[in-house]
């Protein structure tokens, strides 16, 4: 096995078993954290994938921003009781999970896909080259997620607002 | 080599651990946050993509997501406070009057 | 460093083994020199001198005992701390509440690779490297919000909340003010920043136009609250929160969290240099490659240094503020200066060399004349208040 395919299965082993301890963890902080980790993970796993840009993004939105913000909303609430784990439930929500993954799973397994990457010039993944297709090709697209953040911000202040 | 099976079959089996989460939690906050992980395995697939087939429109693509799932995180979890407010409870099994 | 290891694959030094493996081996190694020779030492030392500091300022004496001056200081309370007895409370977080230290000094460790000490001492100058530094400092706060609620106590819950709060509020206008800069080098990797600039002062990006000289506050007293240090240590205060989010923590896990300030200090100091102080540039004295790495190191090393003790003096100085102050000031004041900061200095861009050479001038006359303003009413102190006791350094 070469190092490309090593550092491959080490990070989705890793993967796979913090987003299993993200849905599985009883106590919610715990999740939260493990949810951190597999961020961080996929963060790595985009820098084997040449965007250092997104994985440098990643971890300041969802690490820095987004998880803290679930953190502290934790916090906020407190919500002290472990959850109830309810036997017959549990099955039954993991069977129908397990049925989609074991038709996504066979679907993208036997599907005619290149096999290997195309070869990454210097630029690939670079700011500058994000930069280029984001304020050419996507810019209509960009200035409706700047739209859509700004009433994010009005809608989270006038939900969490406390009525008086 | 990896081969881009490897990246989806990957994407797909986080994804499905995803949906087990929204399925099985009965804890609000843990449902959020099995749905950021299936935004993330969308992710994977598209950062995928963008370096398989030599393209940075993956790429941009996510950065929308993130945006998306920042505004998605910010309006989820404010919801999840006002419910709070009313019904000291997490439990979306609890919620099941459409008036309250 | 990467080019020297392509280098030496070359030459045939590391025949057989995969490349990747070498970069992996070489990178671990320079992680723990790194770590080792320089980290350590340098948030000790930091940690003494800021006792000293103090000391002095408050007319007392300081550490003086271990080592000439009390230099050794650092280590002495190193071994106290590793030879104390951990303890993990029994109602803490079994779990979260060891690993939390570890968390807080990755992220702040994390910030080493890319800060430039000279032309070719740096681990790794990344294309995205101020970036990286922004996003590795934000992961410090998972950590400080982990050790805030593991520890299961309501002075350290309160204390990981408010910090959470003060670093995820600061991160803006210390970005903006980040941002105005890269607009100006083009680039955000730390060696472009530095190149962009050059080593007399009216070629620093501080004294480009008023407005970076402005942002260049900005950032300052941003990164100053992000580190946690007064007048913004309002997560560890310890009139009101006993020591907020490290109040159960003991032993060595206590000196991470320190370890970590120590030395997040010096990574503001050297951020503020490459982005607004030229960094490492030297005047051309000399074509000899090693003489100049090191001038270009103690170059750098310098200017950040004075940037941690101008910290050390504001923390012996200034009262802390309040905590409805502090977030007054982040949003109400330094969020929209930073806009404005941001838009004027693009004006300037579009201003043609010489008329902005002209403002350049005026900045850095303002800054001299402010500097020699202070000067002269610190002469006036000493003439009229005789304090004869206060020049002897070394007590």
């Amino acid at each position: 096995m070469d190092t490309a395919s090593f550092i491959f299965y080490l990070l989705a082993t890793l993967l796979v078993i913090a987003s299993l301890l993200v849905v599985f963890l009883r106590n919610v902080v715990h999740c939260a954290m493990a949810l951190v980790t597999a961020l961080l993970l996929i963060a790595v796993m985009f820098v084997t994938l040449h965007a250092p840009m997104l994985c440098v993004l990643q971890v300041m939105v969802y690490a820095g921003a987004i998880m803290v913000l679930f953190l502290f909303v934790i916090m906020f609430l407190n919500p002290g009781a472990l959850e109830q784990q309810r036997g017959l439930w549990w099955g039954f929500g993991t069977l129908l999970a397990m049925m989609l993954a074991g038709v996504l799973v066979p679907l993208v397994a036997t599907s005619d896909l290149p096999a290997d990457p195309v070869a990454a010039t210097e630029l690939f993944g670079s700011p500058e080259m994000l930069a280029k297709s984001l304020f050419s090709d996507y810019v209509l697209p960009f200035e409706i997620a700047s739209v859509l953040l700004l009433v994010a911000i009005i809608g989270a202040v006038v939900l969490a607002k406390r009525e008086n | 080599m990896i081969a881009l099976h490897n990246y989806l079959i990957l994407s797909a089996v986080i994804f499905s651990i995803g949906v087990i989460g929204v399925l099985i939690r009965r804890n609000l906050i843990v449902v959020l946050m099995s749905i950021e992980l299936m935004l993330n395995a969308v992710n994977l697939t598209f950062i995928a993509f963008s370096r398989y087939l030599g393209s940075t429109d993956g790429q941009v693509i996510v950065f929308f997501v993130m945006a998306v799932a920042a505004a998605e995180a910010v309006i989820g979890l404010a919801i999840i406070i006002s419910v709070y407010r009313h019904r000291q409870s997490l439990d979306p099994q609890e919620m099941q009057l459409l008036k309250w | 460093m990467q080019a020297l290891l392509d280098q030496m694959i070359q030459e045939g030094a590391f025949a057989g083994v995969p490349k990747e493996v070498v970069y992996t081996i070489a990178m671990v190694l320079t992680a723990v020199v790194v770590l080792s020779a320089f980290v350590a030492p340098l948030a000790g030392v930091t940690s003494w001198l800021e006792r000293r500091v103090w000391a002095r300022m408050q007319s007392r004496v300081g550490p003086n005992r271990v080592g000439p001056q009390g230099i050794l200081q650092w280590l002495a309370d190193g071994i106290k701390n590793i030879m104390k007895e951990d303890i993990i409370p029994t109602a803490a977080d079994q779990k979260l509440f060891p690993l939390a230290p570890y968390v807080v000094f990755m992220g702040f460790l994390c910030a080493f690779v890319v800060i430039p000490f000279g032309e070719s001492l740096i681990v790794a100058d990344l294309n995205i490297g101020i970036l990286y530094l922004l996003s590795v400092t934000s992961l410090v706060v998972v950590g400080i919000l982990m050790a805030g609620w593991a520890s299961n106590n309501k002075w350290s819950l309160l204390g990981g909340m408010r910090s959470a709060a003060q670093i995820v509020s600061y991160e803006i206008p210390a970005g903006l003010s980040v941002l105005t800069v890269v607009f100006l080098a083009g680039t955000l990797s730390m060696q472009g920043i530095i190149k962009a600039q050059g080593w007399r002062p009216w070629d620093w990006f501080m004294f480009h136009n008023p407005f970076t000289f402005c942002a260049f506050f900005l950032f300052f007293t941003a990164a100053l609250a992000e580190g946690n240090r007064t007048p913004f240590d309002i997560p560890e205060a310890e009139s009101e929160l006993v020591a907020g989010y490290v109040t159960e923590y003991s032993g060595m896990r206590f000196l991470f969290f320190f370890f970590a300030e120590w030395g997040n200090l010096y990574v503001i100091g050297a951020v503020v240099t490459t982005l607004f102080m030229g960094g490492w540039q030297v005047p051309p004295v000399t074509d000899n490659p090693v003489l100049l790495g090191i001038l270009q190191f103690l170059t750098f090393f310098l200017k950040a240094y004075f940037w941690v003790f101008v910290a050390m003096w504001i923390r012996a100085t200034l009262p802390r503020v309040r905590v409805d102050q502090l977030m007054g000031l982040c949003w109400k004041y330094m969020v929209p200066l930073s806009f404005i900061c941001l838009l004027g200095t693009i004006g300037f861009m579009f201003m043609d060399t010489n008329s902005r050479r002209i403002f350049g001038a005026i900045t850095l006359g303002f800054a001299i004349a402010t500097i020699i303003n202070f000067f002269r009413r610190v002469g006036f102190q000493f003439r009229s208040a005789k304090p004869e006791a206060y020049w002897k350094p070394h007590i």
